[in-house]
């Protein structure tokens, strides 16, 4: 891991919903191709921070973004950007999965359809490959066309991985993946996130340390807003700088 | 809990019971294919009223629709003040609760005042107004319900708004909305009041928009005020009814059929 290369940087940034701030001047690097996890206690803006990565916080009014977020180089908050293609190279896991309310077929082949005009075989094909790339299509293969909302939560949420990863982001942006899955879905989806690390940039947002410490290569700590400590990870988790950071890892506070 | 189970059930059956026991002696095919005997309203049958409701009901709630879809894309959209929506939701609230002949009444001044005569249009625009209210605040409750997670699955896919709303959540909003078009369709069909001044009465079959016309409940509001012409009204009354089941039957199957999908 010798200077690697920044896939998003922010500058600055900070995000308040009416008077409340919840991002206060946070500069981050996430590394290309790497894992980073973004750590702190609940409420903290771990999630505002990712969302405004791809722009999600514009579905609500009250918000105010200052600063910079440079993806790619490109400064994702300015003017006249085509914001779907800023989202399209940006694939969200939420906490919750939320299929689309088609087969789940369908599902994955949303995105294609949407912006690759791909049809018939070329699409069989290419649903196929992502849902192998999950593990699911062993498991589906039989009823591709059944609502995807007959799928347990678990399969949903390698759903929602594979409609995502289907549009070829650059990024995938995770929000707590696994807090409403259990524990053998859970550890499937964190496996498929260590695996999608080789393609993709993954930024997983956590509250679970354990977590972090199991998948992270990189981890940002934020705090009420602010980002405390960021570094490689395994230096944040042994060797912590700041006495807050120190303070979280020990279990002290969180 | 069997007590209010004895009351529902029980009061449709002895609904359908006495409709039934009370009409079963008029009621024949003749009724459902012919219009009222000339010269006689108590011979031949009801054709009239049957079309007569279909051509009103179905107009307007296509109308109601329209403005509808219109009203509750208004609600839904992001640049809408909140006092603004809140404020059509409230007046469509109190509109719904308006009693249907009040609509017929001022449809039927507005009528005057142009120099029309009762007929099928009048009647068309009272049943519009009455469905609007129905059908708006079923499809702007469903469109709400829509869950944000959602929203924000599909706009991570890079959708564009037109594409969230046209493949996402009209998908995910439209057996909700099926619910209301077909409420406001079966209020529509039933009610008397709002077309009773408006769009008349006859024994033929409206051949223009502008001609007067006969529907279910007004004709079995003819027929009971006629002398002996009470188990005719009931036999009108019976298909009513029937059609008003089918209508309610028709939407639970095609909301399930739609509901599959459905993410809660």
């Amino acid at each position: 891991m010798n200077q690697p290369k920044y896939q998003i940087e922010t500058k600055n940034l900070s995000i308040s919903y009416d008077a409340h701030n919840v991002i206060k001047d946070v500069n981050i690097r996430i590394p290309a191709k790497q894992l980073t996890a973004i750590i702190g206690p609940s409420g903290c803006g771990k999630t505002t921070l990712l969302k405004s990565f791809n722009r999600l916080l514009d579905l609500r009014e009250d918000v105010k973004i200052s600063g910079k977020i440079m993806v790619d180089g490109i400064d994702i908050l300015g003017p006249r950007l085509d914001v779907p293609d800023i989202r399209k190279k940006m694939g969200l896991l939420s906490q919750k999965p939320y299929p689309l309310p088609m087969s789940i077929y369908e599902n994955v082949a949303y995105g294609l359809r949407i912006h690759h005009q791909k049809k018939g075989e070329e699409l069989d094909r290419i649903v196929e490959q992502c849902l192998k790339e999950v593990g699911l299509w062993s498991e589906v293969k039989d009823r591709l066309h059944e609502p995807a909302t007959g799928l347990s939560v678990g399969q949903q949420q390698r759903l929602c991985l594979a409609r995502a990863i289907a549009v070829k982001p650059e990024v995938v942006l995770c929000d707590e993946p696994t807090s409403a899955l259990d524990p053998i879905a859970a550890q499937q989806i964190e496996k498929l996130l260590l695996k999608l690390k080789k393609e993709y940039t993954v930024v997983l947002v956590t509250h679970t340390l354990r977590q972090a410490k199991r998948v992270a290569d990189y981890v940002v700590y934020m705090y009420f807003g602010m980002v405390i400590e960021q570094g490689p990870a395994n230096e944040i988790f042994n060797n912590p700088k700041n006495p807050e950071t120190k303070a979280y890892m020990s279990g002290e506070i969180g | 809990m069997v007590i209010s189970l004895c009351i529902v059930i029980g009061s449709l059956l002895i609904i359908f019971g006495l409709v039934i026991y009370n009409g079963a002696s008029s009621l024949s095919i003749e009724m459902l294919t012919q219009t009222p005997a000339p010269g006689n309203a108590l011979g031949g049958g009801i054709l009239n009223a049957i079309l007569g409701s279909l051509f009103l009901a179905l107009p307007a709630t296509g109308l109601a629709c329209l403005v509808g879809i219109g009203i509750a894309l208004y609600l839904q959209n992001e640049f809408t003040h909140a006092w603004i929506s809140g404020f059509i939701r409230f007046t469509l609230d109190v509109l719904w609760g308006i009693p249907s002949i009040v609509y017929g009444i001022f449809c039927l001044m507005i009528m005057i005042y142009l120099g029309m005569g009762s007929s099928l249009l009048v009647g068309i625009i009272a049943l519009t107004l009455l469905e609007i209210p129905i059908i708006t605040r079923y499809m702007d409750e469903a469109i709400k319900m829509v869950p944000l997670g959602l929203k924000e699955s599909a706009y991570s896919l890079g959708s564009t708004k037109f594409e969230t709303a046209f493949k996402v959540i009209r998908k995910q909003a439209f057996p909700g909305i099926l619910a209301g078009v077909l409420l406001g369709l079966g209020r529509g069909i039933g009610d008397a009041a709002s077309i009773l001044f408006t769009a008349g009465f006859s024994s033929r079959i409206p051949t223009s928009v502008f001609d007067s016309t006969a529907a279910l409940p007004t004709m079995i509001f003819n027929l009971y005020s006629l002398p002996s012409g009470q188990p005719k009204a009931y036999a009108a009354a019976f298909i009513l009814l029937l059609i008003v089941l089918i209508i309610s039957i028709l939407s639970r199957i095609l909301t399930r059929r739609f509901t599959k999908h459905i993410i809660r």
